[in-house]
């Protein structure tokens, strides 16, 4: 394999993995506007659940692509089984399996997500919820294995994506979240 | 044959989905819970709003919405 090839292998994977990141952040993020049932950006409901949609399967083919070039790529040194059962990899083994496990996840996540309407809305939302297993994984991935973790465009990212779901997490778990604005009036039992 | 939205009740929390993308045959009450425009409380969906009826479908968070067909 020539030099060049091989260099434009490792950029573009490790490219398309800090992309995916940036794809399931996004996604994570929308995903708690969609379930708030608040308009937002202008775009309506459906639409945001839309792009929720559509950047969760872009994160999907950038991890195809995130995979598919460094299985090739020399340095990576991955072997096919490492795609699948993690901790098994040659090169910083514990933050590589991360990555395997992230993709595992994704993996379910994904088919169950798009055989949404065979499977029914409890199955749905119960596999729906490992995607806040998914995030963590995947940033601990990123972070751990990345040739570029001590870069400052990396970290910048990094953090951009921690401050994006930490205030999305947060709003999600405050009580006015469930409310939409609307108050309720407690019913009164007659007797 | 004709076609009807069903709006499973126990299922919708108002999202208002439906009703953005379906204007013709839905509006939302003041709480975005759906309410039929045409006066039936399953309203008909004509053939040319077809297409847009499933996407209303399909987009509805919590699967609440469902064409019903009939004879």
């Amino acid at each position: 394999m020539s030099a060049t090839l091989t260099t434009a292998l490792w950029d573009l994977g490790r490219g398309a993995g800090v992309a995916a990141l940036v794809a399931f952040t996004i996604s994570l993020v929308l995903g708690i506007v969609t379930r708030s049932g608040r308009d937002a950006l202008g775009l309506g409901r459906f639409g945001l659940n839309e792009v929720h949609r559509t950047a969760a399967l872009t994160g999907v083919g950038l991890v195809a692509v995130h995979l598919g070039t460094l299985l090739f790529d020399p340095y990576a040194q991955l072997r096919l089984v490492d795609l699948v059962f993690p901790f098994l990899g040659s090169y910083r083994p514990l933050w590589l399996g991360l990555g395997t496990l992230a993709v595992d996840l994704l993996g379910v996540i994904t088919v169950v997500s798009l055989l949404r309407d065979k499977v029914g809305p409890r199955v749905f939302k119960a596999v729906h919820w490992a995607t806040y297993a998914l995030w963590p994984v995947a940033l601990m991935h990123a972070i751990g294995t990345g040739t570029d973790a001590a870069t400052l465009w990396l970290d910048g990212v990094a953090l951009g994506c921690v401050a994006a779901v930490a205030a999305a997490v947060t709003w999600r778990l405050s009580p006015s979240f469930d409310t939409r604005g609307w108050t309720r009036t407690p019913r009164q039992v007659a007797r | 044959m004709t076609t009807r939205l069903h709006v499973d009740w126990t299922r919708c929390d108002g999202h208002g989905s439906c009703a953005e993308l379906l204007p013709e045959l839905l509006g939302s009450d003041e709480w975005g819970f759906p309410l039929s425009r045409t006066g039936e409380p399953e309203p008909r969906v004509p053939r040319q709003l077809d297409d847009l009826a499933r996407r209303a479908v399909s987009a509805c968070p919590l699967q609440a919405l469902r064409l019903r067909e009939s004879a």
